[in-house]
């Protein structure tokens, strides 16, 4: 420590930096980020989530654990109740197995950015002239990582246990696309519930509120036609089951159907209802 | 454009609920001055320089920084200045390299000018032996460095810095004022708060005295120091002495107005050398008043605060911890 700081001098300072002059410092001002600007700050705030993520590899546990232990557990526990037996229950599972696991992940976005706009470099991120949105944005990007290892893990589990998906592999890389697009758009709700939300512990709380009902009132699990006529409306409804249904129809037949459509369409109702939601709300919050 | 300001403030104020935390405050920083805000806990200090910054909404009046309206144009503001809070705005997940390498990204470097850049800061800063350590190895001197470094980036002609020795120790806050006029000889202008009045005494050109989001003096230290005096005299009045009295006593003889205590029976003198305590000590007996206690010491901030507003600072000096709860209780 004292060897370091001794070197520290004014004379060092001013023989190496050229002098600053305020009237070009307000010449060269600029009054908006421009779009480039924007998606490249947002690209260096996605470096940061990345770096972030390989130090805390306690980050992946979600992402990893839960597809593995969720797929056997579910696959077990319900295969033979539900469709007779594992084998003929995997293709309905798996693909509602990954949309649960994304949507999970989404939850984490908005516990994680609430986290870290307590810290003191959030200040810092908002005293900088760049686009609001990318400190919100870039942590999402980034997140595109942990959507890939969890589809991805998932159709690996219910492989090794017996899943044959009839779609082969560009059906499974479909289904496991539509789902990282899904959990990216749904993650704008999560985030804009980090930016309102008074600490981490609450933003976790208020999804999980959100959470179960979207991932269990949906078709993921068990047929619609099991359910009750008044359950079954509002599972039709639910953007989680058009997900589902898609990734079935993508990974067990290697078929687009319509189902993508309404998965993209609710997807982006979701971006452009909440992005701007989050970011008028962080403008506000800190 | 030598003589234009850096920061021009007018009727200044932040509610936070009831609250006026900044009750109509005007500032004028000239250009390549030091200028201190000086103040107590939860005055308003850390809420005016955070309007100033960007980084609240003004609630009334207006601000320029360099002519450009910070309520309007917050984005051409940001460009004009540098920000170093009251505790680390750095990443701590981050090396000291990462942190300034991310920062100078952001603000549109390439990547290779980004990494020329940190690293000429981090030797200049003297840091570049611990440049790719984890922060959580950094002592608070090295961390508050980083921090300055890190406002350094695209050298803004305006640094705002928020009690930038709080919790330092004696020799690493010399070393940040040094650091601090550094800059000042390269034609930055510095506008910093600080409770400590030998900070704001040995750094700052002009200060600005706040107190309850009011600013209750302005000036250079030597014109505040002549306002309250060189040397205090401090005397605890005998119990049923009559104070008014007192009061008149020391009004005629010494031409200032005491700041008196009622409830405790204290009385503060203000004197132009230590030498006139004994008149005032005299004249008191001759109007057979009666003394249990006398002192005399250099005025200390809470006799600049008794002084300029007839009440005292409550704890002057607080560690680190209390200041950044204190910046988030402002914040909310």
């Amino acid at each position: 420590m004292s060897a370091v700081t001794a070197r520290q001098a004014p004379e060092g300072v001013r023989a190496r930096m050229p002098i600053v002059d305020p009237a070009t410092a307000v010449a060269r001002t600029r009054p908006h980020t421009s779009l480039a600007e924007t998606s490249s700050q947002t690209f260096s705030m996605a470096w940061r989530a990345l770096k972030k993520m390989r130090r805390n590899p306690e980050q992946f546990f979600d992402v990893t654990i839960q597809p593995l232990l969720f797929t056997a557990m579910f696959a077990y526990i319900f295969g033979g109740a539900i469709s007779g037996n594992v084998t003929s229950y995997l293709p309905l599972l798996i693909p509602g197995i990954v949309a649960q696991t994304v949507l999970t992940t989404c939850m984490a976005t908005g516990v994680q950015l609430r986290e870290d706009m307590d810290k003191g470099v959030f200040d810092r991120f908002k005293s900088l002239p760049i686009a609001r949105i990318a400190p919100l944005a870039g942590p999402m990007v980034a997140d595109l990582v942990r959507y890939l290892i969890a589809a991805g893990l998932t159709f690996v589990m219910g492989v090794v246990i017996g899943y044959r998906p009839g779609g082969g592999a560009p059906g499974v890389l479909g289904a496991i696309l539509l789902a990282i697009f899904t959990g990216w758009a749904l993650a704008w709700i999560f985030t804009f519930i980090g930016t309102i939300a008074r600490n981490a512990r609450s933003v976790q709380g208020i999804s999980m509120l959100i959470l179960f009902p979207l991932t269990f009132l949906s078709n993921a699990f068990v047929p619609v036609r099991t359910l009750p006529a008044a359950l079954a409306a509002f599972v039709k409804v639910n953007p989680v089951s058009h997900l589902v249904s898609a990734a079935r129809d993508l990974a067990n037949h290697g078929v687009i159907s319509g189902e993508v459509g309404w998965t993209v369409l609710a997807g982006l109702a979701v971006i452009v209802i909440f992005a701007p939601l989050s970011v008028y709300s962080y403008k506000r919050h800190i | 454009m030598t003589t234009a300001a850096s920061v021009c403030a007018s009727g200044l104020v932040k509610r936070f609920g009831e609250l006026r935390a900044v009750d109509g405050i005007d500032l004028e920083v000239r250009q390549g001055e030091i200028f201190g805000v000086l103040g107590p806990n939860g005055a308003g200090k850390t809420t005016t320089l955070r309007m100033l910054a960007t980084l609240l909404p003004i609630d009334a009046g207006q601000a320029r920084v360099f002519g450009v309206d910070v309520a309007r144009e917050p984005h051409r503001v940001r460009q004009l200045v540098g920000v170093t809070g009251q505790y680390a705005s750095v990443d701590e997940d981050l090396t000291a390299t990462e942190n300034l390498w991310l920062f100078g990204r952001l603000q549109g470097l390439r990547s290779a000018d980004a990494r020329t850049t940190a690293a000429g800061l981090l030797a200049q800063f003297g840091l570049e032996d611990a440049a790719n350590k984890p922060l959580s190895q950094f002592s608070g001197g090295m961390r508050r460095r980083l921090d300055l470094a890190a406002s350094l980036i695209t050298r803004p002609p305006l640094i705002f810095l928020d009690e930038p020795t709080t919790g330092l120790d004696p020799r690493t806050r010399g070393q940040m004022w040094d650091t601090i006029r550094g800059l000042v000889a390269e034609g930055c202008t510095i506008m910093l708060t600080t409770q400590y009045l030998d900070e704001a005494d040995q750094l700052a050109d002009r200060i600005a005295v706040i107190d309850h989001g009011r600013k209750v003096a302005e000036g250079t230290p030597d014109e505040l120091k002549t306002s309250i005096g060189n040397s205090a005299l401090q005397l605890q009045l005998a119990e049923g002495a009559d104070q008014d009295l007192a009061g008149q006593v020391v009004r005629r003889l010494a031409g200032r107005e005491p700041v008196m205590s009622p409830e405790s029976g204290r009385m503060t003198v203000p004197l132009d050398t230590a030498d006139g305590a004994a008149d005032v000590l005299i004249a008191l007996r001759q109007a057979g008043l009666t003394i249990s206690s006398v002192s005399v010491s250099k005025p200390t901030l809470d006799e600049v605060f008794l002084a300029l507003t007839g009440h005292d600072t409550g704890d002057a000096v607080q560690s680190d911890e209390s200041s950044r709860d204190e910046l988030f209780m402002e914040a909310r």
